[in-house]
């Protein structure tokens, strides 16, 4: 079993990290440690990063010792059966600018490129960047493209795109250099539901090709 | 209601920020400097928390087409009402039809102006912060216009006495806990020079430009949780200061972190200007936390006996 490194990150947070190599399997551990540590008093907001957990507190209320040693009892548990959160389809339209690009980069025709984005099931690790933002595992490897070298000033909402070894959706217009292969009119952000985001840690995606 | 005659170069509407939601990737927002905020809210009897106006750089007017009571804090901005200056940090009685005037403050950044009752918006997401980035929260999730009205709540008594209260003393001296990876670098530089904020510059973070910090060891961090005052050095070796807007996850090693009770210098730090880091320990830190919220509950107990 990995071990978990508790570091203060200020007075009022701690970063519980895991060892490389990174891998689904730790993160639902994070995940699990998140969900254990949500009832503990004093914890405020609990931020899975990529097989890494933050926790902010509030230091007048707690001890860092008490949360420490509560993540890392929680941690010594055996962990719980392999546990994902829900399924969601995602409806693409495969037209972006960089489409041509990407194919060409992976030695692939523009529909072997959108037939493997499909084929798989993907799985949100964290979110950040952006609100509703995802940061997706389960990219084919065979469409592992690098970022533009040039960054967009303006990537519009719903945009699909793959920047490395991920795979994303962009839910607000941004900056951003990811190749993009195609967009969603799927709303991934409303600042007026509770939660706001479409998707949270643990959920799955699954993106369905689509002719607007 | 209040009328945004003029706006200045970025005025917003602030409380304390939408903690609670950087898990679906949100950052916090707020008022950058929670301080001042707090005690104008405190100096005209509201909650702590309550939304209310942060200017940048002022050189702002405003028109009350109501009766309330103000708080002009944060740096002062030498305000005046209908031509006669107003007192900051001090509560304000202010009568339907004056005009407020807010000068380009001659030091620091930001002024705010706190209004009895609070401001008539709905909320998003338990918050009236104003989310640039994610334009939502405030009016409209965006920087106030020119001409822009601003409803207010209803405040059934308003507070009468003159009160004030002597505001923080402000030096360029930003205390801060060394960060996770602190020991990656030779941090003599780090702690021992003055930086300054570029022009590069926003409610996510600063850009400092000091002398470049190598990091010597470590290995690539994967993504993960950052807050507000997180102190992180990408491969420029030119360090980032994280303010309230900043994004809920990075992938930067942190030298340091600003401790919690110094963040309101932070944002109060003018493009150009020049800071140092001052070396803390979380015992301090802790301290310092403690003494500002205590300052905050006697000013909110005087406060409730003297109205």
């Amino acid at each position: 079993m990995s071990e978990l490194s508790v570091h203060a990150l200020g007075e009022t947070a701690l970063c519980c990290t895991l060892p490389a190599p990174l891998s689904l399997e730790q993160q639902q551990r994070i995940w699990q440690l998140a969900a254990g540590l949500a009832d503990v008093d004093g914890v405020r907001e609990l931020i899975p990063g990529m097989n890494n957990l933050t926790l902010v507190f509030d230091p007048l209320r707690t001890e860092p010792a008490e949360l420490e040693a509560a993540a890392l009892a929680l941690w010594a548990r055996p962990p719980r059966r392999r546990q994902l959160g829900k399924l969601v389809d995602i409806p693409v339209t495969y037209d972006g600018p960089d489409l041509g690009d990407v194919a060409a980069h992976c030695g692939l025709s523009a529909d072997e490129v959108v037939q493997r984005h499909t084929a798989a099931e993907y799985v949100v690790y964290f979110l950040g960047f952006q609100p509703g933002f995802a940061y997706l595992g389960g990219l084919d490897e065979a469409l592992h493209t690098p970022r533009r070298a040039e960054p967009r000033v303006s990537v519009p909402a719903g945009s699909v795109g793959i920047g490395g070894a991920q795979t994303g959706i962009y839910p607000l217009a941004s900056p951003g250099g990811w190749q993009l292969i195609g967009r969603t009119s799927t709303p991934l952000f409303d600042p007026q539901a509770e939660p706001p985001t479409l998707l949270a840690p643990g959920d799955r995606v699954r993106f369905v090709a689509v002719n607007e | 209601m209040i009328e945004i005659v003029r706006a200045g170069p970025l005025a917003t509407v602030q409380d304390l920020g939408r903690p609670g939601w950087r898990d679906r990737g949100l950052s916090v927002c707020g008022a950058l400097d929670e301080f001042a905020l707090q005690a104008g809210n405190l100096l005209v009897g509201n909650a702590p928390g309550t939304a209310g106006l942060e200017f940048t750089l002022a050189a702002a007017t405003l028109r009350f087409h109501a009766d309330t009571c103000i708080a002009i804090t944060g740096t002062d901005a030498d305000a005046h009402l209908d031509g006669r200056p107003v007192r900051p940090w001090w509560r304000q009685r202010v009568h339907a039809g004056q005009t407020l005037k807010l000068a380009a403050p001659r030091e620091r950044m930001r002024s705010y102006v706190a209004v009895a009752g609070g401001l008539a918006l709905p909320a998003a997401l338990g918050s009236l912060s104003t989310d640039l980035k994610g334009g939502f929260g405030g009016l409209d999730g965006r920087a106030l216009r020119d001409g822009d009205r601003l409803p207010l709540k209803p405040c059934p008594a308003l507070p009468s006495r003159r009160v004030g209260m002597r505001p923080p003393e402000w030096t360029p001296e930003v205390r801060a806990l060394p960060g996770p990876e602190h020991d990656d670098f030779a941090t003599d530089a780090f702690w021992a020079s003055d930086w300054t904020v570029t022009p590069q510059s926003n409610r996510m973070g600063y850009r400092l430009a000091g002398p470049v910090l190598q990091r010597e060891r470590g290995e690539e961090l994967a993504s993960h949780g950052v807050l507000p005052g997180v102190v992180q050095v990408p491969p420029s070796g030119q360090p980032i200061a994280l303010l309230a807007d900043a994004q809920a996850t990075g992938g930067y090693p942190k030298i340091a972190v600003v401790i919690r009770a110094d963040l309101w210098k932070l944002g109060q730090l003018r493009l150009g200007a020049q800071l140092r880091f001052v070396r803390c320990t979380p015992d301090a830190a802790l301290a310092a936390l403690r003494d500002q919220r205590l300052l905050l509950n006697q000013m909110s107990t005087a406060l409730c006996m003297s109205t």
